[in-house]
């Protein structure tokens, strides 16, 4: 493979640009339509309740007021079973999540929607409708709704354990067992065992854009949809689904999309919107508040977890163990399955035994979060780790080296390694500037961690049409979140010989491209770039033909480089063959369509360094280094900017984010005010080292850099604040309060 | 929202009679506290009367020995860009930059601060350890008072119906005299005090004279301290820890989303201590 | 008797006038009534800085005004930073630092950054931190925003 690009690994400025700088690019909430009416959602005040009545008269008789909507208007979901891509679930809950039918399962729980001339209005009258609750018990953590006599959330649920249904009604969906080796024996090979309990508080993605939908059912029955979503078919399958409808009666419209980190993907607005139109003959327009997006959307779980890790007097681990229950909240899917992959994933471990709990709580249903149930399970394992080294005498990178995953080795959940970049990362750390520095202050402490993501394939669609000037018109179906547009450009502009502003991409609605999988999993640049990467091989031989038939040759013969086809001595670029495509059979459109296998992990390691008020408690980050190996750095600039970001909420996550609810399940700091995201304050700059361990399953080495960035801050502050402060923190957030309550109990 | 009415008067005397006429009607200045609690439900005004055009209101005035005259409606930013202003209350010009974010200072006044009257609000504990009075004006006339006994519950205050906050009068800074408001709150910015200590300070012939203190978030309403048994002694570590102790002893804080109640009182006594070291360093520059 | 307010202003320079309810922010109107859309809702508590357009010269979060306020005032939103079909530096800048990722913060940032450095030349790293502070950002880490309104800085001031 050659290394030798000419566009890849270069910076272009993104090609929507322009638009975003001037305010002109539209995100969900930004469309305006003739007739348009406002949304608003009335929300369950009660954690867990029955709902016995609702009277929606008095909203439906308000001025102004066109169409009221409840779970009734929904068309029953049955014992459907739906596979929307994100595994088998059955269609009650999705449908149950968007419209609550019986009860309510969370503060927050969408009850019925309003559509009206002002949104004003709209939320007037959604406050004139009258739900008789009966008010029931509530269960808000996993060990809280793991005990005997906890109230049960869904009486239909019955406990899968080891993969068979076992019958018994609980709030724990599922309990499942990784396992290589033999954990018992391993422990017994130890010289030194530590095994520690932590909790980690729900947390959101914080995105800035709330949810948002408008949707309009047309006269024919088409059902279209403009909204700001992660994945544009999903949206369509998922509204279709819940609307028994055929997919090919829905069209979804992506508009710009301000963040998502995994919180849009599921589908909360675009049915209720749907049947407020057809209702009222209008399209109707829904945008959640703040506080609908804190307590009606998907955070990440909260969990508990216990880790314990066997070592020998040289470090070598011998086995671990690991114990996950995290908190799906109201229906089942907690991202635990990925949480026990990814507890020792980065590790080379004979002996393994971990044990998932996927647990029902009476909170909003979580939706996946960068890198989803790794960052809980990797803050357990790398304090741990840390603490071994600590008693070991060894240096907390050496310790890492020394059983570092590596190709070949065999993770507790099956499958071996192919090339990785774990040890990469960590001589990378070693070896940086930051590592090696002094920390330069008193009750300062360095910390380091490291983390793991798999990222993910799935399916993607591309068409490229060659334009008659040599640019071309790329058309693709993945949302694009941070520059995709121009990483999936570039793929394409460095098969065709052509620069990156040749290209010009655009992404479009459902009926307009192929099937493309979610904008997530660290996919995009992977998987659409490979399905851009075919397309334009697909152009490329067929520009091939048109040269041999001027050239009176045979396609074979026809070369190309650097943008020029050759042929026995004679030449044109890209361009000049470009003008000629009339001339030579008419239009040339390459079309790229992967459901793509060779996906390439990616490890992440930070290097933190806090400085604690010992007499406060309060964490400052004042230098932060984070280090990815991202298999092939296509758009080097948007490479870091994904791993400062992730790092950055990670640091939230690790310091002062948190759900915090009171006994009754309400979520009190339900604002961005009380809800501590870090502010451009807060922060150093943050360094990054990039790592490239080609990934030898795609045509570029990509391997996708969304997610695995955010793994390992938590861990990597803990051990920081340890050194800083002497104290071992084992509970997310590690907020003020929490460190001075440590230091005092010292 | 609920539909309101809108007036902007330009003068006290029509914003006292639309506020009489409209028992429920609210005052505008910043609108930052204002207009987000109306947004979540918590205030149903049927009357908005923006006081922002009334001149009385606006007015920024300090004038050496007689002191600092600060309209109700005063923005934040107007404070802390008057360099006379920060030259004779420094301590008041930082309070006016740390409350909200840069955003929030081009609208947010003392003023309003004062008459959202949370518990938690920044510069009530400094206006009360500055001595502060207020000048109010009703129905019945005009009234002046003690900044101390302006608050009477959590966003409650004493102003009777019809009443508006005219102006906040700050003394003058005494020969040896220094002040600072200091806050605790988990990020940098944008944050609600988890516990504040407001101190002021007055050393004469090496000693402190009198000192006062006011702490926020640690009671129903910002709380004044009596700092007497900090008079006479040298401003020194003892006097320091002494201080801290004072107001940890006199904290009534409450466990809630923001801190428990333990880890307040500790912080009162960290602030506190940390603001009258800081307030003594100011003092001696004063001198 | 609910009626609503004629409301006479001056955006981006041009005098404008509309209708609007009191209980509807600058934030609503501009978008709703105006078309304004460049102005982004993220919180309408004040917390985010999406809203941010300045008034009157000062930056302020536009959720937390009522657009009844802007009679007689002037307000300056992101679509009236560009010079015509030049981007202004911070734009550039925003652009060649790759200092935006979902962009839907973007605008806030600008108009915010923009008024720092039309009073403040040469601001440093901390200064900028502290002026950007009413704006969140998810996406960046900030670094890359705050290294280009030091890098449009050193340009607007050549």
């Amino acid at each position: 493979m050659s290394t030798q690009y000419n566009v890849i690994g270069t910076r272009p400025i993104r090609h929507d640009g322009a638009d975003k700088v001037t305010g002109r690019a539209l995100y969900g909430a930004d469309i305006q339509l003739a007739g348009l009416l406002h949304g608003a959602i009335l929300r369950s005040p009660h954690a867990h309740a029955r709902i016995k009545r609702i009277d929606t008269s008095k909203a439906e008789a308000l001025a102004g007021v066109k169409a009221v909507a409840t779970a009734a208007d929904l068309p029953e979901s049955g014992e459907k079973i739906v596979d929307l891509g994100e595994g088998a679930t059955p269609l009650s809950y999705i449908r149950g999540n968007v419209l609550a039918s019986g009860k309510a399962l969370y503060r927050g729980h969408a009850i019925a929607g309003v559509a009206a001339t002002s949104q004003h209005i709209a939320e007037e009258a959604a406050g004139l409708i009258e739900v008789e609750y009966e008010v029931l018990p509530c269960a808000l953590t996993a060990p809280d709704a793991m005990r005997d006599g906890a109230p049960i959330l869904h009486e239909d649920l019955h406990t899968k354990e080891f993969g068979e249904t076992t019958g018994k009604v609980s709030n724990v969906a599922d309990h499942f067992r990784f396992q290589i080796g033999n954990a018992e024996q391993g422990f017994e090979e130890a010289d030194l065992i530590v095994e520690r309990e932590f909790h980690t508080a729900t947390v959101h993605q914080g995105y800035i854009e709330p949810q948002n939908a408008t949707v309009l059912w047309n006269n024919d029955g088409r059902v279209q949809v403009w909204t700001s979503t992660q994945g544009s078919f999903a949206v369509r399958d998922t509204t279709a689904c819940i609307l028994d409808l055929p997919v090919a009666q829905v069209k979804v419209t992506p508009m710009e999309i301000g963040g998502g980190f995994g919180g849009k993907i599921p589908v909360y607005l675009e049915p209720v919107a749907a049947v407020l139109s057809k209702k009222s003959g209008r399209p109707v327009k829904i945008v959640m508040s703040r506080k609908d997006v804190f307590e009606g959307t998907g955070p990440t779980p909260g969990s508990f977890i216990r880790v314990k890790i066997g070592a020998k007097r040289d470090g070598t681990f011998t086995a671990a163990q690991g114990y996950l229950a995290y908190e799906a909240g109201a229906y089942p899917g907690a991202m635990v399955g990925p949480g026990a992959m990814c507890v020792f994933a980065a590790y080379d471990i004979p002996n393994v035994t971990v044990d998932g709990f996927d647990v029902v709580v009476n909170k909003p249903s979580t939706a996946a979060y960068r890198a989803p149930g790794a960052t809980n399970a990797a803050f357990a394992t790398e304090t741990v780790v840390d603490e071994i080294a600590e008693k070991l005498g060894i240096d907390p990178v050496d310790l890492r080296l020394k059983n570092a995953a590596k190709e070949g080795t065999k993770r507790a959940d099956g499958p071996k390694y192919r090339r990785i970049g774990c040890v990469e990362v960590l001589e990378a750390i070693k070896a940086s500037a930051h590592y090696n520095a002094p920390l330069g202050g008193p009750n300062r402490g360095r910390g380091v961690g490291i983390g793991f993501w798999f990222n993910a394939g799935l399916p993607s669609s591309c068409t490229i049409s060659v334009n008659a000037d040599g640019s071309v018109n790329l058309v693709e179906g993945s949302t694009d979140i941070g520059g995709t547009r121009t990483s999936i450009a570039m793929q394409a502009a460095e098969v065709l010989g052509i620069t990156a502003e040749q290209v010009h991409p655009s992404v479009v609605d459902t009926d307009s491209v192929g099937f493309t999988g979610v904008t997530g999993g660290s996919r995009t640049t992977f998987a659409t770039g490979w399905a851009a990467y075919e397309a334009a091989q697909d152009v490329m031989r067929q520009m091939k033909e048109r040269a041999a038939k001027l050239w009176e040759t045979d396609a074979s013969e026809v070369k190309a480089e650097g943008g020029v086809f050759s042929a026995n001595g004679k030449r044109m670029t890209f361009a000049e063959l470009a003008a000629r495509i009339g001339e030579t059979g008419g239009p040339i459109v390459g079309r790229g369509a992967v459901n793509p296998r060779g996906v390439g992990g990616s490890f992440s390691g930070v290097i933190a360094d806090v400085e604690v008020d010992p007499e406060t408690g309060k964490t400052q980050i004042v230098r932060f280094t984070s280090i990815q190996d991202v298999g092939k750095a296509i758009h080097p600039a948007y490479v870091e900017g994904q791993m400062q970001g992730g790092s950055v909420q990670g640091i939230g996550w690790a310091l002062n984010e948190e759900y915090y609810m009171d006994e009754s399940g309400t979520m009190r700091n339900s604002s961005l005010l009380d809800y501590r995201m870090p502010t451009t304050l807060d922060l150093p700059m943050i360094e990054t080292i990039i790592v490239e361990v080609p990934n030898p399953g795609h045509p570029f080495g990509v391997r996708g850099v969304g997610e695995a960035n955010i793994v390992p801050p938590p861990g990597a502050i803990a051990n920081a604040i340890y050194r800083a402060a002497g104290v071992r923190l084992r509970t997310l957030p590690m907020k003020p309060s929490t460190v001075m309550e440590a230091i005092w109990a010292k | 929202m609920k539909w309101f009415d809108y007036q902007a008067p330009r003068t006290v005397g029509e914003a006292v009679e639309a506020m009489t006429l409209h028992p429920t009607a609210r005052a505008l200045a910043g609108g930052t506290d204002l207009l987000v609690q109306m947004r979540a439900g918590r205030r149903t005004p049927d009357l908005i009367v923006d006081i922002k055009k009334i001149p009385e209101l606006n007015e920024l005035r300090y004038e050496p020995g007689a002191g600092l005259t600060l309209g109700a409606a005063v923005p934040c930013y107007r404070i802390y860009n008057d360099a006379a202003v920060s030259r004779a209350y420094p301590s008041l010009a930082e309070v006016a930059n740390i409350i909200g974010g840069t955003q929030i200072q081009g609208r947010a006044s003392i003023g309003g601060n004062l008459c959202n009257a949370a518990p938690s609000a920044d510069a009530i504990p400094l206006l009360i350890a500055l001595g502060a009075t207020c000048r109010v004006t009703g129905p019945n006339g005009e009234r002046t008072m003690a900044v101390s006994d302006f608050c009477t519950a959590p966003g409650q205050n004493s102003l009777e119906a019809g009443e508006l906050l005219v102006s906040i009068h700050l003394p003058e800074t005494p020969a040896g005299g220094g002040a600072r408001y200091l806050r605790f709150i988990p990020r940098n910015e944008m944050d609600i005090a988890v516990a504040g200590a407001g101190v002021a300070v007055v050393l004469e012939n090496g000693h402190i004279q009198s000192a006062r203190i006011a702490l926020s978030a640690v009671a129903p309403t910002p709380l004044p301290v009596d700092a007497s048994a900090l008079a006479g002694l040298a401003p020194d570590e003892g006097a320091l820890r002494k201080a801290g102790e004072i107001a940890a002893a006199a904290a009534k804080p409450i466990t809630d989303m923001r801190g428990t109640a333990d880890y307040r009182r500790h912080l009162c006594s960290v602030l506190t201590r940390r603001a009258l070291a800081s307030a003594i360093a100011a003092a001696k520059e004063t001198k | 008797m609910e009626r609503k307010v004629h409301v006479q202003t001056t955006i981006n320079g041009e005098a404008a006038e509309f209708l609007c309810e009191p209980r509807q922010s600058l934030l609503e109107c501009l978008r709703e009534i105006l078309s304004l859309t460049g102005t982004k809702e993220g919180c309408n508590d004040g917390n985010c800085g999406a809203c941010t357009v300045t008034m009157d010269g000062r930056i302020v979060t536009s959720c937390l005004v009522l657009g009844v306020e802007a009679q007689g005032s002037e307000i300056t939103t992101i679509e009236g930073v560009a010079r015509g079909n030049e981007l202004h530096p911070l734009q550039k800048a925003f652009l060649e630092e790759a200092a935006l990722q979902c962009g839907i913060c973007t605008p806030g940032f600008i108009v915010a950054a923009k008024t720092l450095l039309d009073q403040e030349p040469h601001p440093t790293e901390e200064r900028i931190r502290w002026w950007l502070a009413n704006n969140l950002c998810r996406c960046t880490g900030y670094d890359k925003i705050v290294k280009a309104v030091q890098k449009a800085a050193a340009e607007v001031n050549q």
